[in-house]
């Protein structure tokens, strides 16, 4: 039975038959020794077929489960009809940075998790669907998007991250002046220093970021918060201010031997590789240490990224420790798949005990501890605990740290009236207010090392809130 | 994009930048730094703020130029731009009045010095100056130095100028009183140098600042590369230093993280057709 294609005049029994599309991947033996992007996107007859999956619940459930609450099942029903503008209008209607988010929001956690096909089968591939349609919209030529009437409010956004992006898009849309201070030389944050280019190609970010700019954003980059200028000053210029600077602090293991060369926090070595452009080689660019064995501690989303990028600089060996079971990892799920397939060795229950180094000071060898899983902690997640007597040495020549952020203080330690909790973290309540007025923060440095969609959707409900507090003249 | 306003060679391959970066002129501090690149795909360099002037709103960075990214920073001329200034980083100097203070130079580590002696000496202090340098034409900014410090000692090693040798003898005479004693040391140049300066300094627990530069990428404490024992503690030098107490300083550890990309700084040597016996990033560093 097969539906008709550009149309969606279809039965549920015929919206049932249709099978779930298969995401077009590079080729993993070749991706596992390349930058270029694994996904490659649904073509136009596929994505029209997918979206026709789609059930038009009444009961709109993936639309709760996504975090800036894009009106799902209408733009998919656009998509089915192949009417990918009009598709498109109401995807950036709720999301300002869809090509991104169709690439690394978890989606099995949110929409697609709600998803009632789920429940008897495949849930609706609605994240495909989104970078589908983003990447169609990128291709048209831009219609000159009407400018809308200025406000006469302008507001500052610390930091150009998802969080920062959507809040900068939001605000100016409705017509008050943004302005975004980076604190690197480029603007986008995590999504440039940290997401790989085979996950998020560079490409996107950009287009993303130059459509911002033509709707009026201005960004500004190398202004650090804190340092080149103050909170203060921010809130002197500005009628208000959204702080989205992230956590900015690396955590490491504290064990022995991680000063040991060779031995990197998955900032620094992502950092290297996607701000630096390191694995291009470039004869007097950033250079990085290319291992042939390397250990990447951790079981996030960074850490994935961080195997995943050590495998293509040509490690023979890029293996995963991670302490609790796969089960428990926060990473996304297709990320823990491409990398399984990219011939990444995963080590489950297994924690670090120490770095050993050569006589000159390089790293050789990790030590690990084997685990097991106990009770659950305060997570949630069942706790590991060692079990004695496991100890295994691992021979390795980098190590890459990957377990997570801590608030970087440089922002905060200037504005000491702005009150953070135990942790350094800035104190929001969920509409992103701060203990300033005027003054609203979002992303991970309220959260701690969060995702991508949870600072947008961050971004988007302060901008509600600064719209709000600037029209009722705060 | 930044303009350079004027571009003067002090010494042989070391040259004084004025650079438009009014934000960082005004928020500038004695001891902090500003990272620089010149170009889209060239490193991010650190370079300490030699001088600044918030009115006119900019900044002064002496400049060695050794590998290819501080050779582009270099040839910038007048009017020209360098794409990205971002500062004032790093904690500033802590000003005390101490009293005599020392301030010891190795190198082009001399540009590094010049704005804490600056400040020392605002701050009440009365500064001695030693300068050590390879040769007389490599030493730099003995004449600005002179302008507030009670006194500028030389050691040059091949005896060209002033006395014959390695800094660390005047710091050694003015230890011994033959020269006046200080109540505090400054000493930025080479780490061999430092750690030198500090183990001088350690029996008598004279109070003696160093300010390092590891390897660094974006300068705000979110990479960690940086990172250097201070007193057995792990320490950002971009955003607890670059200024750390020099007592407490792991000196080989520093040199071993410096040493890490030795054997790329090498391969992009050769590629340049340079001397191959060190890194041009090593020798960015004053080492």
């Amino acid at each position: 039975m097969t539906p008709p294609t550009h149309s969606n005049k279809l039965t549920a029994k015929q919206r049932m038959a249709i099978e779930r599309a298969k995401m077009p991947e590079r080729d993993a033996a070749e991706r596992s020794r390349s930058f270029e992007e694994v996904n490659l996107g649904l073509d136009e007859a596929a994505a029209v077929r997918e979206a026709q999956r789609c059930l038009q619940c009444k009961n709109r459930k993936c639309v709760e489960g996504c975090p800036v609450r894009v009106d799902i099942p209408e733009f998919l029903a656009k998509a089915a009809e192949g009417d990918f503008a009009a598709a498109a209008e109401i995807l950036k209607r709720d999301n300002y940075l869809p090509g991104i988010c169709g690439r690394v929001c978890p989606q099995e956690i949110q929409c697609e998790l709600e998803c009632v096909r789920g429940a008897k089968g495949e849930a609706v591939a609605i994240g495909h669907l989104e970078r589908f349609v983003a990447d169609w919209s990128s291709r048209q030529a831009d219609a000159d998007q009407p400018q809308p009437p200025r406000s006469g409010f302008k507001v500052g956004i610390v930091g150009s991250g998802p969080g920062g992006l959507t809040a900068a898009g939001e605000l100016a849309r409705i017509g008050h002046e943004v302005v975004v201070f980076e604190a690197l030389h480029a603007p986008g944050g995590v999504l440039r220093y940290g997401i790989p280019e085979f996950r998020l190609p560079k490409a996107i970010l950009d287009q993303e970021v130059a459509r911002l700019e033509k709707l009026g954003v201005r960004i500004e980059c190398d202004v650090v918060v804190g340092k080149t200028i103050t909170l203060d000053e921010i809130r002197r210029e500005f009628d208000a201010c959204f702080i989205a600077n992230g956590a900015g602090l690396p955590v490491f293991l504290d064990v022995d031997g991680e000063d040991f060369n060779g031995v990197y926090s998955a900032n620094e070595f992502l950092t290297r590789v996607n701000l630096m452009g390191a694995y291009l080689d470039r004869p007097d660019g950033t250079p990085i240490i290319r291992g042939r064995n390397v250990v990447v501690v951790g079981g996030g989303n960074t850490a994935m990224d961080g195997v995943r990028t050590a495998r293509r600089l040509g490690a023979e060996r890029a293996m995963i420790y991670y302490r609790r079971t796969e089960a428990e990892m926060p990473a996304r799920n297709e990320e823990i798949e491409h990398a399984k397939e990219e011939g990444i060795e995963f080590h489950l229950l297994a924690a670090p005990l120490e770095i050993l180094g050569t006589d000159d000071g390089w790293v050789r060898a990790i030590r690990m501890q084997k685990m097991a899983l106990g009770e659950p902690d305060d997570s949630g997640r069942r706790r590991p605990v060692p079990i004695p007597g496991s100890e295994e040495t691992v021979e390795c020549d980098v190590v890459v740290v990957a377990v997570g952020v801590r608030a970087n203080p440089l922002l905060t330690a200037a504005a000491p009236e702005l009150k953070l909790n135990k942790w350094g973290y800035i104190e929001a309540d969920e509409t992103g207010q701060t203990s300033l007025p005027g003054v609203f923060a979002g992303g991970d440095i309220v959260r701690g090392g969060a995702t991508v969609i949870l600072a947008m959707g961050d971004g988007k409900r302060a901008a509600a809130a600064i719209d709000r507090y600037l029209r009722e003249g705060g | 994009m930044f303009e350079v306003l004027s571009n003067a060679e002090l010494a042989a391959g070391v040259h004084r930048l004025v650079v438009s970066a009014p934000r960082v002129a005004k928020a500038r501090k004695a001891g902090q730094f500003v990272i620089v690149r010149k170009e889209d795909g060239a490193e991010r360099i650190p370079l300490t703020i030699a001088d600044a002037d918030a009115r006119a709103g900019t900044i002064t960075l002496i400049v060695q130029a050794v590998g290819a990214s501080t050779r582009a920073i270099v040839a910038t001329p007048p009017g020209g731009h360098l794409r990205d200034v971002v500062g004032p980083l790093g904690e500033p100097t802590r000003l005390e009045k101490w009293g005599k203070v020392a301030c010891i130079g190795g190198g082009v580590g001399t540009a590094v010095l010049f704005p804490l002696a600056k400040a020392l000496a605002e701050a009440g202090n009365e500064v001695y100056v030693a300068i050590g340098a390879a040769t007389a034409d490599l030493v730099i900014l003995a004449d600005e130095l002179s302008a507030f410090a009670e006194e500028v000692y030389l050691a040059t090693e091949d005896g060209s100028g002033g006395r014959k040798g390695l800094v660390t003898a005047i710091l050694a005479d003015m230890l011994a009183g033959k020269l006046p004693r200080p109540d505090a040391v400054f000493a930025v140049g080479p780490v061999g140098m430092m750690e030198a300066v500090a183990g001088m300094t350690r029996p008598d627990k004279i109070p003696t600042i160093v300010s390092l530069n590891p390897i660094m990428i974006d300068g705000t404490g979110m990479c960690g590369g940086c990172r250097v024992r201070i007193g057995g503690e792990r320490k950002f030098a971009c955003v607890d230093g670059p200024e750390f107490d020099g007592h407490l300083v792991d000196f080989a550890g520093l040199k071993q993280r410096l040493a890490m990309y030795r054997p790329q700084e090498r391969r992009s040597d050769e590629q340049c057709r340079l001397d191959a016996s060190a890194g041009p990033a090593a020798k960015e560093r004053g080492e």
